[in-house]
C-alpha cells in the first residue's frame, strides 16, 4: 500500500470512529427533549415541506422516462400493460426513494453543513455552549430527527407523482389505456414495495442530515473551510445512501 | 474566584499554554494582555470548558471544572458570561431572541425574560433595538448586545474576548465604561486584549501572557512602572526588543 492510499485510508478509518462517537453523543442527546422538541417542527419544515418542490420536479421527469423507456424495451417482446408494472416497481423501490435522497442530499446536506458550518467559524457554536446548551441537543438532534421524519413524507409524494407522471405519459404517448397501465401496475404490486422503500428514505434522511451536522461542525478557517465542509457533506451523504441502499436491498429482499 | 493552575495546552505541535497560573479575585476586573497569538483567548476557552487543558486545572468557586460532568458544566456556565472577541450573536435570531436564548435555559417565565432583556439592553444602552437583527447592527452595537446577552444571566464572572478590537476609540471608551460599570454592579471581569488604553482603563490587575506563561501581574501602577523588558516593550508598544514583531509571532488561536 503507498503512503498516500495509506494516509487516505487511515484518514477514511478515523472519519468512520468520528461518525460513530458523534452518532453516540447525538443518541444520548435524544433524553434533553427540553432542549431539542421545540426546535424539532421548524426543522421539519425547513428540511421536508421546502424540499417538496425539488422533490415533485425529479419526480415527474423520473416517472415520464421510466415508461417511455420500458415501453422502448417491452415493445415486440412483452405486453405492453407491463410498463405499469416496471414504472410502478421501479419508483416505488429504488428510483424514488434514492434519487429523492440524493436530491436532499444536495439540498438538505449542503444547507445543514453551510449553516453549522459558518455558526462554528463565528463562534456562535461555543456562545451556544457557553450560554449552557448541549451541541448535540440544540443542533444536531433536530435536524437528523427532523430528516429521518420528513425524508419518507416527501420520498412518498416522490413515488405517487413518479407513478402518476409515467401513467399519464403512457395514456397520452404510448398506446396504452389507464385499464392497462393499472393492470400492470398491480401485476406485482406488494405492500412491501411501499414500506421498503420508505424505511430505505428514513435511513437515508437520518445519513444525510448527520453528514451535514458533522462536516459543519468540523469546519476550520473561514469561508474556504465552510465551503469545503459543504462538498464533503454531500459527497458523503451520497456515498452513504448508496451503501444503505445496498445494505437494505441484501437485508430486506 | 477564579484559579488557573499550571494550563497547557497545544495544538498539534503547536504548545500555545505552557504552565499559565494565575487567581481573578472576586469584585475586580483582571486585564490578561499579550500579542496576538499568545493564548489568551484559548485561557478564556479553558475556564468554561469549551477547550479541555492538557495538563493543569481550572478552579472556579473551588470546584475543578475539568472535573465537571455535564450538567455541572451547564451550572458553571449559568455564573460565567462570555463576550467573544466578534461577538458570535445568532445571526437568524434578534437582539432580543439573542438575549432570551439563555434566559429560556435557565428556566425564566416570560415575564422575568422580557423584564432581563430591557434591563440588559438598557445598562448598554441599546433600549429600542429588540427587534433588529444582528446584520442591522454595527460592530460596536453588536459588541454591545454580547455584553447584553451576558449581563441578562446576572452572572458572577465575565468574560471579555478582545472588547475592544476593531472598534473606533469612542465606541471603545464605551465598551470600557460598561466593563467598568458591571464590575461595579459587583460582577468579576477577566478581560483579554492587547489594547493598552482599554487594559489601564478597566483592569484593577493587569497579567502579561508570554511564551505560554504568566510573564507579570500587578496593579496597574506597577505594571505602568515596570523595568521588566518585555513588558515594557508591550505596554509601550515600541517594535525594537524581545517580543516577535511581524513575521516571527504566530497565528491567532
Amino acid at each position: 500500500m503507498t503512503p498516500l492510499v495509506a494516509s487516505r485510508v487511515a484518514a477514511r478509518d478515523g472519519f468512520v470512529a468520528h461518525v460513530g462517537r458523534r452518532s453516540l453523543e447525538t443518541t444520548r442527546a435524544l433524553a434533553d427533549v427540553r432542549t431539542w422538541a421545540p426546535l424539532l417542527v421548524g426543522q421539519m419544515r425547513r428540511l421536508g415541506v421546502d424540499s417538496v418542490p425539488i422533490t415533485v420536479f425529479i419526480a415527474i421527469f423520473t416517472g415520464i422516462v421510466l415508461s417511455l423507456l420500458s415501453s422502448y424495451i417491452f415493445t415486440g417482446a412483452v405486453p405492453l400493460y407491463f410498463v405499469g408494472a416496471l414504472v410502478g416497481k421501479t419508483v416505488m423501490m429504488e428510483l424514488g426513494p434514492v434519487l429523492t435522497g440524493m436530491a436532499l442530499a444536495g439540498r438538505v446536506g449542503a444547507s445543514i453543513a453551510a449553516e453549522l458550518g459558518t455558526m462554528k467559524v463565528t463562534e456562535q457554536v461555543d456562545a451556544l455552549e457557553t450560554l449552557a446548551y448541549d451541541r448535540n441537543s440544540y443542533l444536531i438532534v433536530p435536524r437528523v430527527l427532523a430528516a429521518i421524519l420528513m425524508f419518507p413524507v416527501v420520498t412518498a409524494f416522490a413515488m405517487a407523482i413518479g407513478v402518476g407522471a409515467g401513467w399519464i405519459t403512457a395514456v397520452n404517448l404510448l398506446d396504452l389505456s389507464t385499464p392497462e397501465f393499472l393492470k400492470g401496475l398491480k401485476l406485482f404490486y406488494r405492500f412491501k414495495d411501499i414500506w421498503f422503500g420508505l424505511v430505505k428514505s428514513a435511513s437515508f434522511g437520518g445519513a444525510v442530515a448527520l453528514m451535514g451536522c458533522l462536516r459543519g461542525l468540523d469546519a476550520k478557517g473561514g469561508a474556504e473551510g465552510v465551503g469545503q465542509s459543504t462538498t464533503r457533506a454531500v459527497v458523503l451523504g451520497c456515498e452513504a445512501i448508496l451503501v444503505l441502499d445496498a445494505f437494505w436491498a441484501l437485508l430486506l429482499l | 474566584m477564579i484559579a488557573l493552575e499550571g494550563l497547557t495546552k497545544s495544538f498539534g505541535v503547536k504548545r500555545v499554554l505552557k504552565g499559565v497560573s494565575l487567581e481573578v479575585p472576586d469584585g475586580q476586573n483582571t486585564v490578561i494582555i499579550g500579542h496576538s497569538g499568545s493564548g489568551k483567548s484559548v485561557t478564556l476557552k479553558c475556564i468554561v470548558g469549551l477547550l479541555e487543558p492538557d495538563a493543569g486545572r481550572v478552579v472556579v468557586d473551588g470546584a475543578v471544572v475539568q472535573e465537571m460532568d455535564r450538567d455541572e458544566l451547564a451550572e458553571l456556565r449559568g455564573r460565567i458570561g462570555y463576550v467573544f472577541q466578534f461577538a458570535a450573536l445568532f445571526d437568524s435570531m434578534t437582539v432580543a431572541e439573542n438575549i432570551r436564548l439563555g434566559l429560556v435555559r435557565r428556566g425564566f417565565d416570560d415575564a422575568e425574560i422580557r423584564i432581563r432583556t430591557a434591563e440588559s439592553l438598557e445598562v448598554v444602552g441599546l433600549a429600542g433595538s429588540e427587534d433588529k437583527y444582528p446584520a442591522e447592527l454595527s460592530g460596536g452595537m453588536r459588541k454591545r448586545v454580547g455584553i447584553a446577552r451576558a449581563v441578562a444571566l446576572k452572572p458572577r464572572y465575565i468574560l471579555y474576548d478582545e472588547p475592544t478590537t476593531g472598534l473606533d476609540p469612542v465606541t471603545s471608551a464605551v465598551m470600557d465604561q460598561l466593563m467598568i460599570r458591571t464590575r461595579d454592579l459587583g460582577v468579576t471581569g477577566l478581560v483579554v486584549t492587547h489594547d493598552m488604553r482599554s487594559g489601564f482603563t478597566v483592569g484593577d490587575r493587569i497579567a502579561m501572557l508570554y511564551q505560554g506563561a504568566i510573564r507579570q501581574v500587578g496593579s496597574v501602577a506597577e505594571i505602568q512602572a515596570t523595568q521588566d523588558p518585555v513588558v515594557r516593550q508591550f505596554i509601550e508598544g515600541r517594535p525594537d526588543g524581545a517580543l516577535p514583531t511581524l513575521g516571527s509571532g504566530g497565528s491567532r488561536v
